[in-house]
């Protein structure tokens, strides 16, 4: 599914072969020296501002001037083929690209109005503030209370154990967890089913009480039921937190999301309503791929 | 047994002179279509060749193992009636005299005439074994070759034949892994069921006291020797508790710093670095013990006011620890990899500080590869012999003080075997015992170690 | 919503309350790893400058240039040069003679005897050689350089401390005035210690070689390596490519890899129980030694061998038997070419361990001290190790340096054979 840019023009040499249209058209229409955002990437209160942000890895350029706000108890949807960088715009959000190793990243990172990304920010307080939740669910080899109590404990929220455990069994609660798994709070995290492990994550990271969650197609190792469950339980905690979810599905974007982002190849393409992306978007190449042309 | 290298190199000959007709007689026998034949003419040369070997070379073996014993036995019954009475220690020093006379060493004392007359006896022999040996040897080669050359026909499977025989061959030779253990087994087993006829198996593994010396003669003190081995495994266990302290906090610790903090730089010239440790030979620590570490602590401690022994506990167990370092380090860095970097990334994701992620998450999770890679230098420290030789202590001692000095299972079995010995005193006879034990119990320990690792891996696999 | 930002307000005050405290634990735990590792190579350090520092003084020998008179009278009274009563003359006198012949004025017994005790007991067999190669010296007198004795040799290397009380030095005061003079004549000086590498192991120090040791590493390698080659490669081969999976091979397996975990001194127990009690090999003997290295060598180059037959793609096998191979000449022409390398890399290692190998051969006899140079897999001998075992026991201080030198030799061979097995490992390495 990696869509090159060598596979664009190869395709538009050869009229008629794969999924593209052998419109000569395309040759404008994916041109890569596209440049500047379409539709409204700025709101008037934002949680986080991201302004002309740039990554490389090593000598690849993978994300390529990128301005995006994301709102207060908004659910910001990301979409669009597999190594366009969504995931890396993600990590950027709370530094996760500081681990990687060989990853520059430039542009300036507003979280409630204070830059991320000067060098004097502790990324510890930051991801405190900025919680995530990965695609595989990964709890730790621990009990399921102590996973949850894993943040408030490092980051010593909790003044004792008995609002140590309030935090628990809230979070839990908050997750949609708690109903299932108040009878064994003291197993293995990694005995429970993928939905519930990766509930148990959310729990985990609701935990330390973020503004902002971030989750990393958070549903694509999950069965539907599952998935359901996840995307009701998105849509709760919409009221008390920022969420940027990137999702592989576009029915997914279009339940739970308010707003949406379209990333092509390191670009940001279009940012819009959900409803208007999906119904009018205004870009070629969002059109394209939502209507299931290529991605 | 001199003449067994010419002895080799003829059958040798012999068999590439096998080689050397059976081609040709597979060319000769196809008539000259090489492609009537089943198989390619070496292999038909090939066949011969290893028949013509391969029997010849086993009768070598079984001689030469049962040779001497043989002879032995016929020297000893040619002798006067009265030394085939000796009991075998002293027997053996008859032997050994006899032997030596036959080499041309030194005899201990000056020979008498039925040593001398032993002797030629021995030389005779040896004389006409190896002149049958030479025989017995090349005709059955000459046989075996010649009844291989015979069958010898275009249609003759000779491939499928020379591939069954190396396929013997290949299968003999990866049971002689077995073949040593129950080597080992046997021949410790076996001394040490004669050990524990004369030493009870309680007062061996209870008893408090360690002085296998036996007085030469059965009126003076402490003639019986005291077998209790309680002394020597306290004292391994101390040595090896002290070097466990050493090794398993720098080894871990060193093997999280490279692992999680260290630059790929800093990594790339400090890891083979530390292996170097590991490739150093135990003697060259053993004295590194006995001349650097020994008296340093000893000083040091004379200037706090300690009285250290000069072959004290610390030292060997320190020394051992610094050679174990990198076994410990080594085996922590694959079960540290080993964690997936997703759990990696859920702690920092959540704002760990990367000591809390290690701290919490990473030594948690790789704690039974841990446990395990512990168990396995803990059996390489039980076992160590060379560096508790040098610089530990003969005196067997019940005390858990590290300024004492103390002897440890592989000391002993060493200081019993090396020098004079005879082979049916219990104080040799002792050394097995310990060697049994000490093979029991590094193999429990093993055993356990790789199924905790191989759990452990299947965990995350 | 209010409720929300405010209760995440209040728990980001408490995480930026304790990152002071945090921050200070993480550089602890960094430190820490840093000061293992520190250590790890601080050990390594002292170690090594520990061994440089007491043995690089072995690689040279004070010598002392005698003026001896060889006089006819006194080893060759019958004047006809008859090899035997040359050979078993007493050269001694002669060097004695001469060293009397330089401090006239030395009178007494105990006097003469310190005298005598400046050179090496060997300075005879140095003169011996001499005359047999040359007769035609008889009766002439000739500058001849021998080596000091261990106590002198140590004073002019500055181990014995010449302003110590007369009671505390092993070279007493009129020794000392007979060594100054010496150096004043410039007849005392230093040289390359060749005697270190072309004797065999002696009582005196300053005779003392590692000769003997090092053919006799030598001797018991060729062994080891003789057999645990094709035995492990045999083994490797017919475990990996041919062995069906059954509970017997399993075994095999589960054995291999115990056996490598078993103590080093259990195999001398096997040793001594099975080759020299059971089969009644010679005690001391290199072939022996070999055989109880073969068996504990052969885990370590089957299990590396078995690695290597892994790393050959499958590929390889089924073109081989695509072009009509049956499955063994596939393996020996195909397979097992391309594994080579590999399984002589394990070998290597393996070689190694066994090199720096002790203990087992202490239990077989190895142990004895052995002045001649073995001159076949079945004379007395002992090994490197063994022989830096044994100097490391014995008393006089010139043992340290020798023990340390050998270290240093037997530390130069690993470390060549490590890197030819680096080097080979390099120069092989195939990515598929
Ligand atoms: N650690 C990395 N090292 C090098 N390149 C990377 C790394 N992670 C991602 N990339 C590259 O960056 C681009 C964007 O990746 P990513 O953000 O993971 O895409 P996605 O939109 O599928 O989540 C891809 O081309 C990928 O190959
Ligand atoms: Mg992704």
């Amino acid at each position: 599914m990696h869509v090159q840019a060598s596979e664009f023009t190869r395709v538009s040499t050869e009229p008629g072969a794969g999924r593209f249209p052998a419109a000569p058209e395309i040759e404008g229409r994916y041109h890569r020296e596209h440049r500047g955002t379409v539709g409204e990437v700025r709101l008037d209160l934002p949680r986080m501002r991201c302004t002309g942000v740039d990554v490389h890895y090593g000598d690849k350029h993978a994300l390529r001037d990128v301005s995006l706000d994301i709102g207060m108890n908004e659910v910001l949807a990301m979409i669009g083929p597999s190594g366009c960088g969504k995931s890396t715009f993600l990590r950027c959000l709370n530094r996760m690209n500081d681990t990687v190793a060989g990853c520059r990243v430039s542009g300036e990172i507003l979280l409630d109005g204070k830059d991320i990304m000067a060098p004097d920010v502790d990324v510890v307080p930051l991801r405190a503030r900025v919680g995530m939740v990965f695609q595989k669910p990964n709890p730790f080899p621990k009990s399921i209370f102590e996973n949850v109590a894993f943040g408030p404990r490092i980051h010593g929220l909790a003044r004792s154990h008995a609002e140590l455990e309030e935090i628990v069994v809230s979070s839990l609660k908050k997750a949609n967890l708690w109903d299932e798994v108040k009878d064994r709070l003291a197993h293995p995290g990694t005995g429970l089913s993928g939905g519930q492990q990766q509930r148990l994550c959310i729990a985990r990271a609701i935990a330390i009480q973020p503004e902002v969650i971030l989750m990393d197609e958070p549903c694509s190792a999950l069965d539907p039921i599952s998935t359901a469950k996840i995307e009701q339980l998105i849509d709760e905690l919409r009221r008390n937190y920022s969420i940027c979810i990137v999702t592989h599905s576009m029915q997914q974007a279009a339940r739970v999301s308010q707003r949406t982002a379209y990333f092509h190849l390191g670009d940001l393409i279009e940012v819009g309503e959900t409803d208007q992306i999906f119904v009018k978007p205004r870009h070629q190449l969002t059109e394209d791929y939502i209507t299931g042309r290529f991605g | 047994m001199t003449q067994t290298p010419l002895l080799v190199v003829l059958l040798l000959t012999l068999s590439s002179l096998a080689y050397h007709f059976g081609r040709k007689r597979a060319f000769a026998v196809s008539g000259g279509r090489v492609r009537s034949l089943h198989s390619l003419p070496a292999y038909y040369g090939l066949y011969v060749a290893l028949w013509a070997v391969i029997p010849a070379l086993l009768v070598l073996g079984l001689w030469l193992g049962f040779e001497d014993g043989v002879i032995t036995r016929l020297v000893v019954a040619s002798m006067p009636p009265e030394f085939a009475g000796l009991e075998p220690s002293r027997l053996n020093l008859v032997l050994n005299d006899i032997r030596n006379l036959v080499v041309g060493n030194i005899v201990s004392s000056a020979p008498d005439a039925t040593i001398i007359a032993a002797a030629d006896r021995y030389r005779e022999l040896r004389g006409i074994s190896t002149i049958a040996l030479f025989a017995a040897t090349l005709g059955l080669a000459t046989v075996s070759g010649w009844v291989a050359y015979g069958r010898i026909r275009p249609e003759h499977r000779s491939r499928n034949a020379v591939e069954r025989i190396v396929m013997g061959l290949l299968i003999a030779c990866s049971t002689i892994a077995i073949l040593t253990t129950v080597g080992i087994v046997l021949s410790v087993l076996f001394e040490s069921i004669r050990f524990f006829q004369a030493v009870p198996v309680t007062e061996f593994l209870f008893g408090l006291d360690w002085s296998p010396q036996i007085a030469i003669r059965a009126d003076q003190a402490g003639s019986s020797g005291a077998f209790g081995a309680v002394p020597l495994f306290a004292g391994t266990m101390l040595i090896t508790l002290i070097a466990m302290s050493v090794a398993v906090p720098i080894g871990l610790m060193s093997a999280i710093y490279l692992a999680e903090y260290a630059s790929a730089r800093v990594r790339a010239i400090a890891k083979p670095l530390l292996e170097v440790l590991a490739g150093i030979p135990t003697v060259v620590y053993g004295f590194f013990a006995a001349l650097t570490v020994a008296p340093f602590i000893r000083n040091s401690g004379g200037m706090l006011g300690l009285d250290i022994a000069s072959e004290s506990a610390l030292a060997a167990g320190l020394v051992m620890g610094v050679m174990i370092i990198p076994f410990v380090s080594s085996l922590s860095d694959d079960v540290i990899n080993a964690v997936p970097q997703s759990l990696r990334d859920g702690a920092y994701g959540m704002g760990a500080t990367p000591s809390e992620t290690i701290r919490r998450v990473i030594i948690p999770a790789a704690l039974p590869g841990i446990v395990g890679a512990v168990l396995l230098a803990v059996s390489r420290a039980i076992g160590e012999t060379m560096i508790v030789v040098m610089a530990a202590g003969l005196a067997a001692k019940l005390t858990a003080n590290p300024f004492e000095a103390v002897t440890t299972v592989t000391v002993q079995i060493v200081t019993l075997l090396v020098g004079d010995q005879e082979f049916d005193s219990p104080k040799t006879l002792a050394a097995f015992a310990l060697g049994l034990l000490l093979f029991f119990v590094t193999l429990a320990l093993n055993v356990l170690a790789l199924y905790i690792v191989r759990k452990y891996r299947e965990q995350y696999e | 919503m209010s409720d929300a930002s405010e209760t995440a307000r209040t728990s980001y005050a408490r995480v930026e309350a304790g990152m002071k405290r945090r921050r200070a634990a993480e550089r602890r735990f960094r430190f820490l790893g840093k000061c293992a590792v520190g250590l790890g190579l601080a050990f390594l350090a002292i170690l090594f400058v520990s061994i440089v520092g007491n043995g690089y003084s072995a690689f040279w020998q004070t010598r002392i240039t005698l003026d001896v008179t060889i006089d006819e009278a006194t080893i060759d009274p019958a004047g006809a040069r008859e090899p035997q009563v040359l050979r078993t003359a007493d050269y001694g006198a002669l060097i004695k003679q001469s060293l009397r012949d330089m401090f006239p004025e030395v009178s007494g017994r105990r006097n003469r005897f310190a005298l005598y005790g400046l050179v090496s007991n060997g300075a005879g067999f140095d003169l011996r050689d001499k005359v047999l190669a040359d007769p035609a010296l008889i009766g002439r007198t000739i500058s001849l350089t021998v080596a000091a004795d261990d106590d002198v040799d140590m004073l002019m290397k500055g181990h014995i401390d010449r302003r110590a009380p007369e009671s505390d030095r092993r070279i007493k005061d009129n020794q000392l005035a007979w060594i100054e003079r010496l150096e004043t004549d410039g007849r005392i000086g230093s040289a390359f210690n060749v005697d270190f590498f072309a004797n065999g192991d002696s009582r005196d120090p300053e005779l003392a070689g590692i000769r003997g040791a090092l053919m006799g590493s030598i001797y018991t390698l060729l062994v080891t390596l003789g057999l645990s080659f094709p035995l492990a490669v045999s083994a490797a081969v017919y475990l990996e490519e041919f062995a069906p999976k059954n509970r017997w091979t399993d075994l095999i397996e589960v054995n291999i890899n115990n056996l490598a975990a078993v103590p080093s001194i259990v195999f001398g127990l096997l040793g001594l129980a099975v080759f020299i009690n059971f089969f009644t090999l010679p005690r001391s003997a290199p072939i022996v030694g070999g055989l109880v290295l073969t068996l504990m060598t052969l885990p370590t180059i089957i299990i590396a061998s078995r690695a290597a037959l892994k790393s050959v793609p499958p590929s390889i096998r089924e073109g081989a038997l695509g072009i009509g191979a049956s499955p063994m000449q596939a393996v020996m022409y195909h397979v097992l070419p391309l594994a080579l390398p590999g399984m002589l890399t394990g070998t290597i290692i393996g070689m190694a361990q066994a090199l720096g190998e002790t203990a087992p051969l202490l239990m077989i006899g190895m142990v004895a001290f052995i002045a001649d140079v073995p001159g076949g897999v079945f004379d007395p001998a002992t090994a490197l190790p063994v022989q830096v075992y044994l100097w490391a026991d014995s008393p006089e201080r010139a043992f340290v340096e020798k023990t340390s030198a050998a270290i240093m030799v037997l530390l130069l061979f690993l470390a060549t054979m490590n890197a030819l097995a680096v080097l080979l490992r390099r120069r092989f390495e195939r990515r598929w």
